[in-house]
């Protein structure tokens, strides 16, 4: 099966000349047999729904795994059967535009996220009582005002869609970094964010927003397991690489290549660009910073909320007295990132005792525990 | 002015011919409003619409629809129509 061997080989080394590991299995049996037509579909039908059922069996998902799996699912296939129907329902039903915004993500992390209650109060912060109050409010207005519990029709979906897109990119942000002091990165959500992110994308492939959020989620979550070390959260530029998940930044890699192409430009594809510049660098210093800053200001042309432009400081290539002058006059005062910042920009300008402050005030912003005890540690660093 | 007039009437025929239509009008200007509060021992007659608010309702569509989705589009149609923002709401069972 020589031509067959060389199709399969070419559909997986693309640019980075590497067999990966966990398609071995499906390679060794497709040299076989022959690549089949429609690879997505054959590992969906031939794996039965063992592997999804083991999951929903498993509640302590090894992250590993189900990133290999979401890699080998990653060819459009049908969603498979009512379950997967029914979750998506159940997603446009809770992020109806008749919802107000905080209602949509409140139902959506209760309803599919699986949160209770309490730990949705305390992603935002509001008393438990006040959240009850909130979702049992727009479960009422989905009931009396007839919300259709169904999926748009496809004239309506592109409109229906950016609502959608926000609350899983909210969800996922939930899961990669708690706001609460539970576990600081809670590897089911963001694995749930990505699941249906998946099937969205299936139901709309030629929206390039949608694989842009999916590039973005992909190639955060190839970090996520490099990102905390002994109870502490690890910034992007001291990250080991080695841990970080090849598969999933191929394939977020893949995505961003595919949006430049259709050059529709949107936010999540922006900030998936942006994660690639930073994924595709083999060490930290070998960043390309200048493309980094270049995509910020694009951002910015979209976006231009204070956060945007945060992160385009943070970014900023002319050293932290120019990004100070721009952080602080950024209304972001009860913003923990806001303040980390400053602490970063005024400790490498030698002002130590503003940076104590800073890094303070960053500590008393958030719940996060890794987030503390980084804090904490670079405060005690400072003399 | 003529214009909505023109729009909003076009709306109505296409509520009737595609059947959602119920009922619907036009309502002459706030101030030929009364509000009546008959809540106390002797009902109580005020000059002026119940809200003092710049926007005042302008007139309603009963409509017959089988879910919000639906009558959320016809609304937007009708707020087309009519140059102005419709609120959507369902009755609480019919007399």
């Amino acid at each position: 099966m020589q031509g067959g061997t060389a199709a399969v080989e070419r559909v997986f080394r693309e640019e980075y000349g590497r067999l990966i590991a966990s398609l071995v299995a499906a390679l060794e049996k497709w040299q076989e047999s022959g690549v089949p037509p429609n690879p997505g579909g054959w590992l969906t039908t031939t794996a039965g729904n063992r592997a999804i059922d083991r999951i929903r069996r498993d509640k302590q998902r090894d992250a590993k795994h189900q990133a290999a799996l979401m890699y080998q699912d990653d060819t459009p296939h049908e969603p498979t059967g009512p379950v997967e129907d029914d979750r998506l329902r159940m997603l446009f039903t809770c992020c109806h535009p008749a919802l107000a915004p905080e209602a949509r993500i409140a139902l959506t992390l209760r309803l599919l996220g699986g949160l209770t209650v309490a730990e949705i109060a305390q992603a935002f912060l509001v008393p438990e009582t006040t959240m009850g109050q909130r979702i049992t409010r727009a479960k009422k207005k989905i009931a009396a005002a007839k919300v259709p519990y169904r999926v748009p029709e496809a004239t309506d979906l592109p409109e229906r869609l950016g609502g959608v897109l926000a609350v899983l990119f909210l969800v996922f942000n939930e899961g990669y970094l708690a706001t609460g002091d539970g576990d600081p990165v809670r590897a089911e959500l963001t694995g749930e964010a990505i699941r249906l992110t998946r099937i969205l994308r299936h139901l709309l492939p030629e929206e390039p927003e949608v694989a842009g959020l999916l590039g973005l989620l992909l190639l955060t979550e190839a970090r996520r397991e490099a990102r905390v070390r002994n109870g502490q959260l690890v910034p992007l530029g001291e990250q080991d690489r080695a841990g970080w998940d090849r598969a999933l930044i191929a394939e977020g890699h893949d995505l961003v290549r595919e949006c430049l192409a259709i050059n529709r430009p949107g936010r999540y594809q922006i900030l998936a660009a942006i994660n690639a510049v930073h994924t595709d660098a083999p060490t930290a210093s070998d960043t390309d910073w200048s493309q980094v800053l270049a995509l910020y200001d694009q951002l910015t042309r979209l976006d231009p909320s204070p956060i945007v432009a945060l992160n385009r400081a943070v970014a900023e290539l002319d050293g932290p007295k120019v990004a100070l002058t721009l952080v602080d006059r950024l209304p972001l005062t009860g913003y923990h990132a806001w303040h980390v910042a400053r602490a970063d920009m005024l400790r490498r300008l030698g002002r130590t005792a503003e940076a104590k402050q800073a890094y303070d005030a960053a500590i008393a912003a958030t719940q996060n525990s890794a987030e503390r005890a980084y804090l904490l540690r670079k405060r005690g660093e400072l003399v | 002015m003529e214009e909505a007039f023109a729009a909003t009437g076009a709306f109505n025929d296409k509520l009737r011919a595609d059947g959602y239509w119920v009922f619907a009008g036009g309502l002459q200007s706030a101030s030929t409003a009364t509000v009546v509060d008959g809540q106390g021992e002797t009902p109580v007659m005020t000059d002026g619409p119940y809200l003092e608010t710049k926007e005042v309702i302008g007139g309603f569509w009963v409509i017959d629809a089988p879910d919000l989705d639906v009558a959320l589009k016809l609304a937007a149609e009708g707020s087309k129509a009519c140059r102005g923002k419709v609120e959507v709401r369902p009755f609480d069972g019919l007399a």
